[in-house]
């Protein structure tokens, strides 16, 4: 086999480039694809948690099971509020009876009693799906079960998830559960079933303190993106890279 | 090549060949990216319909306006107006028909959720009028003294 320096070097350079060349970009949209990729990016949603003004009184919790009707009884549950109760001698307090679904309405936090004179704070923490930018749970589905959609929640199709359990390990959140019905893996995603015909996620709905909110990050008008945007607001394990979509007023480091 | 390659290789391409032809029935159609990416947006395109198809349970107020204003004019000017009727009365899913009455939770346990007495200064739990469980009355409902629409006043 013969080869000049020349057709060497001229087939080297042709052959990098070929395979430099991403598979990707062969992929042409067709026009109505194109048109629902740009209308779609209208929204993406987001959520505002003010902790200051949340009292635990649990109605969140109650009515996400109701609505989106997970067994009441089961330890499961979409959404959950944590009491964080933290002591003079450095000690930080936590539980969440079945989540807060009944409130709290006990001072003892695990059968333990707390003088009242013993507290630097306490304050009352409610956690959903952060809708991350970077799911790791979409990322570890070996079946496609899971996804993100193009206005940002991330949902799980119960007729293709198999049960593995790998997102449920993955969220760093603890969100995910077992369905214990549906025997698939399941989580909060913002009541899609209502924001997507314009109303609010349940929790929302039922919060009379103002304390869960429902943001459209691509809305500049939208008075809780404004406050996001303009305020000093934080999100939960941020060092993770999951770029989480829960933002919290008022979060307290000791928060985990 | 020796046949003590070919005939396994022949089984292994055979195996690969019959996944594939599996796949293509197995799998639905719309499954794809459908103009997202491979990491995150790989999926069955019906599934995102069947999820905003779920029912809604819970209405709003302003649904039960439109029959019980007066309940609600009561309601708004007094210090629950923040409170959602369908936390004590139940989501109106199929309200009024069929079913013309709704679970209507007047339980102890129902106030005691915002009105049972934690000493929490920072937190606004602490600034709700509150009482404490163990002293207060135990055996009765507080509606028997208290009206939920307007607990400004007690009737004693």
């Amino acid at each position: 086999m013969t080869c000049s320096r020349r057709d060497f070097l001229k087939e080297a350079v042709g052959g990098t480039l070929a395979t430099a060349l991403p598979l990707s970009a062969f992929v042409f949209l067709t026009t109505d694809e194109a048109k629902a990729a740009i209308a779609d990016a209208k929204v993406r949603w987001a959520f505002l948690v003010d902790t200051t003004k949340c009292v635990g009184c649990g109605l969140c919790v109650k009515a996400c099971k109701t609505e989106n009707e997970i067994p009441y009884d089961a330890a499961v549950t979409r959404t959950w509020v944590e009491r964080y109760v933290v002591t003079k001698d450095g000690e930080t307090h936590i539980d969440s009876p079945m989540g807060g679904r009944d409130g709290f309405i006990d001072d003892k936090i695990r059968d333990e009693e707390i003088d009242p004179e013993d507290i630097d704070k306490a304050f009352f923490v409610p956690k959903l799906c952060n809708q991350c930018d970077n799911p790791a749970c979409v990322q570890v589905c070996p079946v496609g079960a899971t996804y993100q959609t193009d206005d940002g929640i991330v949902l799980i199709d119960r007729d293709w998830c198999i049960g593995c359990g790998y997102c449920i390990m993955a969220c760093p959140y603890g969100v995910r559960f077992f369905h214990p019905v549906h025997k698939v893996a399941d989580k909060c995603n913002f009541c899609y079933h209502r924001i997507s015909k314009g109303m609010q996620p349940a929790c929302v709905e039922c919060c009379s303190f103002g304390a869960r909110r429902l943001a459209n990050l691509r809305d500049p008008d939208d008075p809780v993106t404004k406050i996001i945007t303009t305020e000093r607001v934080a999100v939960l394990k941020d060092e993770y890279g999951t770029k989480p979509h829960v933002f919290y007023i008022g979060l307290d480091a000791s928060v985990r | 090549m020796k046949w003590h390659v070919l005939r396994p290789l022949g089984v292994a391409i055979g195996l690969i060949a019959t996944i594939f032809v599996a796949r293509e029935f197995l799998v639905p159609d719309d499954f794809g990216v459908h103009g997202q990416n491979f990491t995150y947006g790989y999926h069955r395109l019906s599934n995102i319909q069947e999820w905003k198809d779920f029912p809604v349970k819970y209405q709003g107020r302003e649904n039960c306006e439109e029959c019980h204003e007066e309940n609600l004019t009561e309601l708004n000017s007094s210090s629950h107006q923040n409170v959602e009727c369908e936390n004590c009365h139940g989501p109106a899913v199929g309200h009024p028909d069929p079913n013309e009455f709704l679970p209507l939770d007047k339980s102890r346990a129902l106030c005691l959720r915002c009105h049972a007495f934690l000493e929490y200064p920072n937190s606004d739990r602490g600034k709700l009028k509150s009482i404490v469980d163990r002293t207060h009355r135990r055996r009765d409902e507080c509606v028997k003294c208290h009206n939920p629409h307007d607990p400004r006043e007690s009737d004693e």
